[in-house]
């Protein structure tokens, strides 16, 4: 029997329904006792935001002037935010599954069930049987925390976060190219570049208030080459578009830099003093002429010629990339060969010139320094390394052959669920159904775990496979730090207490491992203590958070890490001088273009790429609720080209079934222009039928182990009448309660 | 100079931010104001917010029969005054922009009033403190024109109809008007030409959008 019996009884139950109004309704006679200032829980710009308490209710929110990365400026997410905090589908108590629907529970006998159950099954399997996946949309505080529980708590080699799942191929590469990870320039660097190469990142959707900063640079004179398959917002905004096909990244830059070689606009005293292996890439690159990489690539030759010329000649300049260049099995190399063209041309470590890597959760940079990562300790240390090693048990008072080695990372793990070496689960932070890929193989995985515990405030669709579900705190109820994509450090702050009986994420956690007997380790009385030990774990690694104190965040509004000693202020900008690694210097890497694990063919001949929309955030478990945002955008939908949808004879706002080798899924279609008539998109919020990770490859990059959500094959299908989709009440967010046909019109 | 409103389309990346901080404004709680719309999609991803361009000679308070729009000494157009609003929507059909709503819950006209709560007090109006990019931005003439590589037009030709507004449209053009169409021939209404297909996710938002608002 499927472990989730009776979903729409849970659906009815714990949502997602729509609330849109704040607490108590829309009254204009409150009288606010608090203004909290915090940060946005959402992208990793990490806006300020003002929160309005009345009565420790969370009521509102008013514009942070004073916070210099937004000056007050909001997404419509950031806007609505705090419509969370009193959600009608908030978890208010424990809960343990009976007979396929989930029950009221106190905490003493939700969190002993949890511990019987582990303790049962480590015993029966060994230690390793039981996986932790964790989030980086938890404060650094947590994600810390969240590997000292893994490993010390549980003593458990798995463990890993989702940010396997967003830009940990930007890490890898960062990693091999500079030595740290980390975006090399503060965004007030942006406005001083006279050019900026933005790659595979749809910044106005997906990083909307990062445009201030673009537009200040445009203000100035400023230039923007935008490298995506979609004429996005931000490449119709830009004046040069490379419309590539997606994940050929590695031929175009290959053949700029050729350009670059070519026309002499290479910086030869940077390359010959700052880095190595430049002989190696520059013949190979030189193989890549534009016309070899028009081909491959798809981008006319001139365009190519253009760019190159445009970087290259430019004074300044930055690049900048996301997802698009990072979700695939060659992630990290297409990340290595952006960075190729930033050593070749010395633009780096300057006022506005420079790179870095457009993060995508809230915490995403500070999630992948603290050891939650399968292979990595506080710090940025690696958990290989013995003197690594050495030092992290010496802070935690552990002794060393207890601490586990390097674990998998989540798309592994879940395969080792299918293979019955993990047997048991405790997920926070993340929505396995959702965001995972192919979502088909993820069900079998949770179907045939033993034990799954999930901690979350919102029943998220991965939630509800779960046998117990904890309720957790939202940012609003906790505090604690977060690094946001320019490394900067910024504080959160608790503006209300959790609701009924929810309890603050590291409260939970924390009880688990004492009552697993390992309490030890586990003394924290808020999240200031966790930071605290923290600051002495990361001290002398990378990412260096011993100087940062509380205090020092709110007085200079925000540190940038390493911080290394009390009275440091912090570096806003990298690579002035030296690079990371041990000699000082960057590496080239050599890179061969090598196409996508799964490329076009006759039965499948499109390519399927996936994304984001501005309304929602991540796998949507927050925002799928809100009714201003769902208003918005519903339901996810198929976007095509109109040569491709008049071959196909299908119409615009037509329901067609998407099919991939590993599922389908029905969607209305969007014929527009904007996107490459080779390449269909569909965004990816939304579960179960919703899913477009029905279709995606989970075929991973071998580095980054990050999954191809950015390229596999398709093909549309024009529906009969009759196979109409059964879902949902009009579809309207993922409500599934009210079953009807849809209206074969097609049209809703 | 005073300060004031400045539409630069060309940056509005479509993010309705503007829309739901609208609703946050004390004066109209909970409905918002303003509107952002798809071009046309199947062409482009170009969006345009619409606020209320606060003319110096309204057409909505020439057209009242009750008087119920007054207009502060600043040039902010308000809301209709409740006591006086006869529910009668000539200001809606009247209002060449199209802003003015009638709510008809609270029997009502409401319209962006640029934040009077707000900027009564110094703040920047809801909606361009949230803006991302400055396609709407609030300030005085010389703090913002300067910057901007685009020209700043606040003249439009609706037919024979002239209008000058205290809110600025934000222009990569030397045209000193906007002129909306040409003769005063609606063509459109003639039949001479057609309306061109939309796409059905510019009709969703017109649909999301008014259900927002009212």
């Amino acid at each position: 029997m499927s472990k989730v019996g009776n979903l729409d009884q849970i659906v009815e139950a714990f949502g997602p329904h729509l609330h849109d109004e704040p607490y108590d309704g829309w009254r204009s006679d409150r009288t606010i006792d608090r203004i909290v200032p915090t940060h946005c829980p959402y992208c990793a710009v990490q806006c300020g935001m003002n929160l309005l308490v009345e009565n420790n209710h969370v009521v509102g929110f008013e514009p942070r002037y004073d916070f210099p990365v937004n000056e007050g400026r909001l997404c419509p997410k950031g806007v609505t935010a705090y419509l969370q905090v009193h959600h009608p589908d908030r978890l208010l108590y424990p809960l343990i599954k009976r007979n396929g629907m989930f029950e009221r529970a106190s905490w003493d006998d939700a969190l002993n069930l949890v511990v019987s159950k582990f303790k049962e099954l480590q015993s029966k399997h060994g230690k390793d049987a039981i996986g932790v996946y964790s989030g980086s949309s938890l404060t650094t505080e947590k994600t810390y925390l969240m590997g000292k529980f893994a490993r010390a708590g549980l003593g458990t080699r798995y463990v890993d976060y989702n940010g396997r799942l967003c830009m940990v191929s930007a890490a890898a590469g960062n990693n091999k190219a500079f030595g740290i990870d980390r975006a090399g320039n503060p965004w007030s660097d942006i406005p001083l570049a006279e050019v900026l190469l933005i790659a595979g990142a749809n910044a106005a959707e997906t990083f909307p208030v990062l445009n201030k900063f673009l537009w200040q640079q445009r203000d100035m004179g400023g230039s923007w080459i935008v490298v995506d398959p979609r004429e996005t917002a931000t490449a119709r905004q830009g004046d040069l578009h490379l419309q590539l096909r997606p994940g050929t990244d590695v031929a175009l830059t290959n053949a700029m830099l050729c350009v670059l070689i070519d026309e002499g606009l290479t910086d030869e005293q940077f390359i010959a003093s700052r880095t190595n292996g430049w002989a190696e890439t520059k013949s190979l690159a030189s193989q890549y002429t534009p016309q070899i990489a028009s081909e491959i690539t798809g981008v006319p030759a001139e365009r190519i010629v253009q760019a190159a010329r445009i970087y290259g000649r430019a004074r300044t300049a930055m690049v900048m990339h996301a997802r698009g260049v990072e979700h695939h099995t060659n992630g990290v190399n297409n990340v290595l060969s952006y960075i190729n063209l930033v050593l070749a041309t010395g633009k780096i470590g300057a006022p506005g010139s420079g790179y870095g890597t457009i993060t995508g959760q809230g915490n995403g940079q500070g999630g992948r320094e603290h050891g939650q990562k399968a292979d990595q300790l506080p710090g940025q240390r690696q958990i290989a390394n013995p003197e690594h090693r050495k030092y992290i048990c010496e802070v935690w008072d552990l002794p060393e052959e207890e601490l586990p080695q390097a674990g998998v990372s989540v798309v592994e793990m879940f395969q080792k669920m299918r293979e019955g070496e993990i047997r048991g689960l405790l997920s926070i932070c993340n929505n396995v159904m959702v965001s995972l890929p192919d979502i088909n193989q993820v069900r079998r995985s949770l179907e045939g775990l033993d034990f799954y515990v999930c901690l979350d405030f919102f029943m998220s669709e991965g939630a509800r496979y779960a046998d117990v579900v904890l309720p957790g705190s939202t940012w609003a109820e906790d505090e604690g730090v977060t690094a946001n994509s320019e490394g900067r450090v910024v504080k959160i702050n608790k503006a209300a207490d959790p609701p009924g009986e929810a309890r603050e994420d590291w409260w939970i956690i924390q009880e688990i491992a004492r009552r697993m007997g390992r309490g030890k380790y586990f003394n924290f009385g808020s999240a200031l203590e966790i930071f605290n030990e923290m600051r002495v774990a990361s001290k002398g690694g990378n990412a260096d958070y011993y100087g940062i104190s509380y205090e020092k965040i709110d007085k200079q509004n925000g540190v940038f890490w390493p911080c290394p000693t009390e009275d440091h202020p912090g570096t806003p900008r990298l690579f002035e001088e030296r690079f990371y690694h041990p000699d000082g210097k960057a590496r080239f890497h050599a890179l061969e273009y090598a196409p996508s694990n799964e490329v076009p063919d006759e039965l499948y001949p499109l390519l399927l790429t996936s994304g984001r929309v501005v309304y929602q955030y991540l796998s949507g478990n927050q925002t799928r609720r809100i009714g201003f945002l769902v208003q918005q955008c519903p339901e996810p939908y198929v976007e095509i080209h109109p040569d491709t949808a008049m071959r196909l004879g299908i119409a615009d706002g037509e329901y067609v079934k998407v099919i991939s080798r590993r599922g389908e899924g029905i969607f209305p279609a969007l014929v527009v222009k904007t996107i490459r008539p080779d390449t269909i998109f569909i965004p990816y919020h939304w579960g179960e039928q919703l899913a477009v990770n029905q279709l995606t490859n989970p075929a991973l990059d071998p580095v980054s182990k990050i999954p191809e959500f950015k390229s596999c094959a398709a093909r549309v299908e024009k529906l009969h009448t009759r196979q109409l989709p059964l879902y949902g009440h009009k579809r309207k967010g993922a409500e599934r309660s009210s079953v009807t046909r849809l209206s074969d019109s097609g049209k809703q | 100079m005073e300060e004031t409103m400045f539409i630069d389309p060309q940056r509005c990346i479509g993010c309705r931010a503007c829309v739901a901080a609208c609703r946050e404004c004390g004066t109209h709680k909970g409905y918002s104001m303003i509107f952002v719309d798809y071009l046309d999609r199947s062409e482009t991803t170009a969006t345009m917010p619409t606020v209320c361009m606060h003319c110096a000679e309204p057409t909505c308070a020439l057209v009242c029969p009750a008087d119920a729009i007054k207009q502060s000494e600043d040039g902010i157009v308000m809301t209709a005054l409740k006591p006086r609003c006869l529910d009668c929507r000539n200001c809606v059909n009247a209002c060449p922009f199209g802003v003015p709503k009638y709510n008809s819950a609270m029997h009502l006209q409401m319209k962006c009033d640029m934040c009077y709560d707000r900027t009564s007090e110094g703040l920047k109006p809801m909606c361009a403190s949230v803006c991302p990019t400055g396609a709407l931005s609030f300030g005085r003439y010389e703090q913002i024109v300067p910057h901007r590589r685009t020209k700043p037009v606040n003249v439009h030709i609706f037919g024979n109809q002239k209008v000058e507004t205290k809110v600025y449209l934000m222009l990569p053009s030397e045209s000193d008007a906007i002129v909306v169409d040409g003769c005063g021939v609606f063509e459109g209404r003639l039949g001479i030409e057609q309306k061109p297909a939309e796409s059905w996710i510019d009709t969703q938002v017109e649909e999301s959008d008014k259900s927002n608002e009212f």
